[in-house]
This record gives structure tokens, C-alpha cells and sequence, in this order.
């Protein structure tokens, strides 16, 4: 345990003590922004529109403004990821200081559960910066919090399962940029497995749609915590350091 | 402290280190030297647990290193032929988080810190960014590193390549001081160090086990032919080679002399003495007494490649030796 948090305190600082974790927010900040003024600007929009008037019921700004705002954020963790984790073993392996790690009295699983968590308290603390503009609506509006929260866990456990596939293709290589385009390459194929569902409705169409890490968001975005998606991102991050473990192991008898 | 038994190690298609086996007592030096690619490397890795061995045991500290790797791991300080280093961090960073890995014990974690970096001769560069350190300061946080959490056994890859020669000389005195307390095994492809340094040589060629014995030992067995470098002005071509061949040979201790070249109007020979003589003073006196001028007259060692040559075919009569 302790081991696992020696590790994760050496990648955190490595990634706070190189531009990577700066460069990223600064990118995360801006597009956030951006996306957010887009919603509230559309929601102001409607919501003084005479035809939304006639209603009679107000709109909801959960459902006008985070909801669609979160959408997106879950879209730009396919753009992030791979930039946090395509270094984790690539460098290691690259520098040579693997074979410090693998020399020390330290189990794989330990390095491997502390660059992953690592990455995922980075990207965690990425999504903390939009609470900022979050901040705003309950400025000047009153949103549930509730859902809000649920959307974050759904972000956050969405993150961890794609970072976790990243460490994964990040111990495959020595090479940064392979690591980080195949990463993207994985991330972006489940996104759009999604798309399948929207036309094929057969089991087959189902379970490539079930494949997709956005269509199990949706319902963390609407604010509903279910237990299916949950078990998706809880398998795929299983999943993917299972796999980091086993490549590691391989490195050694491959060498 | 180490015992090697019939170790090998097969890449998918070569075979990296073929059936070697050695010991090394405590406290002891010893030199594992060959040429590049002789699985020096390989050998080093198998015994800090980075690569598991094919076939053979291997066993640090009385600890088999497949059966109980972690113990191994506590027992080994490790320094890659390039020292593992995060050039973002500082040195003292650095030194602290290797020995967090190493499981120094918090208490003494700063103390020690602080000996090692000391030792090594760091203490003034603790809070340099490594990134920004010269390779020998480097070599030396490599070095203050693997003794963090004071190992009873220190490998240690290359520890010399690519310094210059007076950081050469400080590794080297640095590594002789850690003897004693910790044993040693360090390789090289660099003969004058090993002789420098340890009290036992390893010598591999091409993965397999050409020699292990005392510096002692070795030194009087290659003893038989010191190589003697001799450079003689040949005054604008009015001195022929053959003249000074046919003098040199005659002198009495002399085995072989070949003519190497003429550069500059110098004539450069290497002569071979015979079994334990020094002929380097007869030489002198000899080329001094014919009115030559005497440009160059050094020992020339023998090379790896030729102490190789020597000791096969040396131990192909004497039983045990090579393999």
C-alpha cells in the first residue's frame, strides 16, 4: 500500500513538475468555457423565446445546461487521456528507470495501481477546475446539486477506465507517441461504438453499442447512478490493468 | 554471498549467457569482465530479479532469485550501465524516493540521505534538477542511489563508461571505499580498472565462462608476455627497419618483435618479452649505445581480445578452466 503511494507521489509531481499537467488544464479550461457559454447562451436564448414561454413550466437548468455541457466534457476526456497516460511506461521504459522500479523491492501490481491512480488524481483534478464555471449557475440560478455530483462520479469513472486502458498501451512501447495516438486511436473507437445503436437494433447492434464508454455516461449525466454502468467502468478498468500487469510480466520474459 | 550455478539465459534467438556458474564471498570486489555483448549485462540482470534465468540457479544472500525475488531485491543495490534517473526531480528527491522503494525506514530516511549524497560526493549538488547534472555527477547520484538503504550487495553495470579520466579515477576510489561493507560486483570491458579495483575477475566471452580467479593469479599467468612499445627516430631513412629489428631481437629476454609502422620518420615496434622478464631497460641501454634516438618506449598491456586469445588457449590444456 504504501509502495503503490510512492509511486503515485512520484508521477503526480512528475506530471505537475513538467508543463504536461499546466497544458492540459489551460486546454481543459478553455474548451470547458467555451462549451459552457455555448449552453447557457442557448438556454438564455430559449428560455425568453415566446413559444418556451407559453409552456408554463420553466426550463430546467440541469437538463438545459449541465446535462449537455457534461455530454461534452466526457468528449473531451478522449482528447486528454491519452496525453496523461501515454508517458506513464513509455518514458520509464525509454529513460531505462523501469529497471530501478522492476529492481525494487516492489510488486508490478503496486507500479502499475500507482502510475494508474496517479492518472486518474490528475484527471480528476482537471474536471475540478470546471467547478468553477459550475459555480456560476448557483450564482445566479438554483440547479440541483445532486445530479450535478452523479455527472462527476460518471466523468471520473469514465476517466479511470480510459486511463487504465492507456496504461495498458503505454507499457506496450517505449515510444511516447505511439502510446499516446493508440491510446486516442482505443478511446475514440469506444466512443464511436456508440454510434452503432442508432440504427442497429438487432443483439448484435446492442452489444457493440453496450461496448461504448458514452452511451454508459448518459445516464450519469441525466444524474441516475446505474448499477450497469457502473459494473462497465468497474470491468473495463479491471480489464485494463489486468492487461498492463500482464505486458509487464511479458517484458521480462521477452526482454 | 552470490552463487551462480549453471545459469543461462536464451533470447528467442541467441543464447546471452550459456551455462556459467561462479561464487563471491563477502565483502569481495570482483571484476566481471568481457567484451561488449559477452551477456555481462544479462548476468547482472538475472541476479537483481530484472530477468528471469532460463535454466541454472542463482542465489544473492542465500535467496534463490525466482523463489524469493523480493528478498533479493532488498538485499541488491542496482546501477544500470545508464543510471535510472528522473531528470525533473532534484538529487536529494531522487535519493529520498529510491530509498522510500528500497523501504529505508522513514526515521532514517533524511540521515541517510544525506550520508549517501555525502559519500558519493553530491552533498553540494543536492538540490541541482538531475536534468541539469554532468554525466560523471550523474554517475555519482546513480552510485548514491543504489547504496541508500546500505545493500549487502552492489552490482554495478559499466560504472565508468563514458566518464573522463579523472572522474574515472574518483568512481573507481569511490567504489574501492565501498568495499568492505558491501560486496561488489562490477563489470567492465576496461582491463587497467579491474586490476585497479578488484580482487576477482570474471572473465566472459560470447556468454560463456573463459576465467574466474585472483587478480594475483591471472596477472602472473598473462605474465608471460608483456607487449613493449618501442619507437625509434629513423634520422630522414639513413636508419633501415631491419638494422633495429635485428638489434632488438637480440637482446636477451626477447620472444617476438614485429614492426608496427613508420610515422613521421619514426620507426614503431612492438617487442614480447619472454615468461616473467622485464626487458624494458635493456632496450633503453640497447637503443642508447647504437646512437639512436629513443622516441618511445611504454608498456602496451595486452588488450582484452588478446588476454581472451591467451587464456583459451592456455586452459585448454589445464582442466576447469575454460569451458
Amino acid at each position: 500500500m504504501t509502495n503503490m503511494w510512492i509511486i503515485c507521489r512520484k508521477e503526480l509531481k512528475g506530471y505537475f513538475a513538467s508543463p504536461i499537467a499546466y497544458g492540459l488544464m489551460a486546454f481543459f479550461a478553455l474548451i470547458f468555457g467555451y462549451f459552457f457559454y455555448a449552453a447557457v447562451a442557448i438556454f438564455v436564448l430559449r428560455s425568453t423565446d415566446p413559444m418556451m414561454m407559453q409552456r408554463g413550466m420553466p426550463m430546467d437548468v440541469n437538463e438545459w445546461v449541465v446535462r449537455p455541457v457534461m455530454m461534452n466534457v466526457s468528449v473531451i476526456g478522449l482528447f486528454i487521456i491519452p496525453m496523461i497516460t501515454m508517458r506513464l511506461f513509455a518514458e520509464e521504459k525509454k529513460s531505462g528507470t523501469i529497471e530501478l522500479l522492476a529492481t525494487s523491492p516492489i510488486t508490478d501490481l503496486e507500479i502499475i495501481v500507482g502510475k494508474w491512480l496517479a492518472a486518474v488524481l490528475l484527471y480528476g483534478s482537471i474536471l475540478v477546475l470546471s467547478t468553477v464555471n459550475l459555480a456560476i449557475l448557483f450564482l445566479y440560478g438554483s440547479p440541483e446539486w445532486k445530479p450535478i455530483l452523479v455527472a462527476y462520479l460518471g466523468l471520473l469513472l469514465q476517466g479511470a477506465c480510459l486511463l487504465a486502458i492507456g496504461t495498458f498501451i503505454s507499457n506496450c512501447t517505449k515510444n511516447q507517441i505511439i502510446a499516446g495516438a493508440g491510446t486516442f486511436a482505443v478511446c475514440l473507437l469506444l466512443w464511436v461504438l456508440d454510434w452503432v445503436g442508432a440504427y442497429e437494433t438487432s443483439t448484435f447492434g446492442k452489444m457493440i453499442s453496450y461496448m461504448s464508454v458514452t452511451s454508459h455516461f448518459e445516464n450519469f449525466a441525466k444524474g441516475v447512478i446505474d448499477t450497469r454502468d457502473v459494473v462497465y467502468y468497474g470491468s473495463l478498468i479491471f480489464f485494463g490493468l489486468f492487461l498492463t500487469s500482464r505486458s509487464m510480466e511479458s517484458l521480462r520474459w521477452r526482454a | 554471498m552470490i552463487k551462480v550455478e549453471g545459469l543461462t539465459k536464451r533470447y528467442a534467438r541467441n543464447v546471452a549467457v550459456d551455462n556459467i556458474s561462479f561464487d563471491v564471498e563477502k565483502g569481495q570486489i570482483v571484476g566481471f569482465l568481457g567484451p561488449n555483448g559477452a551477456g555481462k549485462t544479462t548476468t547482472m540482470r538475472v541476479l537483481t530479479c530484472f530477468l528471469p534465468p532460463t535454466g541454472g540457479k542463482a542465489e544473492v544472500a542465500g535467496f534463490d532469485v525466482i523463489e524469493q525475488p523480493m528478498e533479493v531485491k532488498r538485499r541488491i543495490g542496482y546501477l544500470p550501465e545508464t543510471p535510472p534517473l528522473y531528470p525533473e526531480m532534484d538529487v536529494a528527491e531522487y535519493v529520498e524516493f529510491v530509498g522510500r522503494l528500497k523501504g529505508v525506514p522513514k526515521s532514517d530516511l533524511a540521515r541517510r540521505v544525506n550520508e549517501v549524497c555525502d559519500r558519493c560526493n553530491v552533498g553540494d549538488m543536492k538540490h541541482r534538477l538531475i536534468g541539469k547534472l554532468s554525466k560523471g555527477y550523474k554517475q555519482r547520484v546513480g552510485l548514491a542511489s543504489a547504496i541508500i538503504h546500505n545493500p549487502d550487495v552492489l552490482i554495478l553495470d559499466e560504472p565508468t563508461a563514458g566518464l573522463d579520466p579523472e572522474q574515472r579515477k574518483e568512481t573507481l576510489g569511490l567504489i574501492r571505499e565501498l568495499a568492505g561493507e558491501h560486496t561488489i560486483i562490477l563489470s567492465t570491458h576496461i582491463l587497467p580498472e579491474v586490476e585497479q579495483t578488484c580482487q576477482k575477475v570474471i572473465i566472459i566471452s560470447r556468454g560463456k565462462l573463459v576465467a574466474t580467479d585472483t587478480m594475483e593469479n591471472l596477472n602472473s599467468r598473462l605474465r608471460g608476455a608483456e607487449l613493449v612499445a618501442v619507437e625509434v627516430e629513423a634520422r630522414s631513412g639513413s636508419l633501415s627497419r631491419e638494422t633495429v629489428q635485428q638489434r632488438l631481437e637480440q637482446l636477451s629476454g626477447v620472444s617476438k618483435v614485429t614492426y608496427r609502422e613508420s610515422r613521421q620518420g619514426r620507426l614503431a615496434f612492438h617487442v614480447e618479452s619472454m615468461q616473467g622478464k622485464s626487458v624494458r631497460p635493456d632496450i633503453a641501454r640497447s637503443v642508447v649505445q647504437a646512437d639512436w634516438n629513443l622516441t618511445e618506449l611504454h608498456s602496451a598491456g595486452l588488450s582484452l581480445e588478446e588476454i581472451f586469445l591467451q587464456l583459451t588457449s592456455a586452459d585448454k590444456t589445464a582442466p576447469g578452466g575454460a569451458q
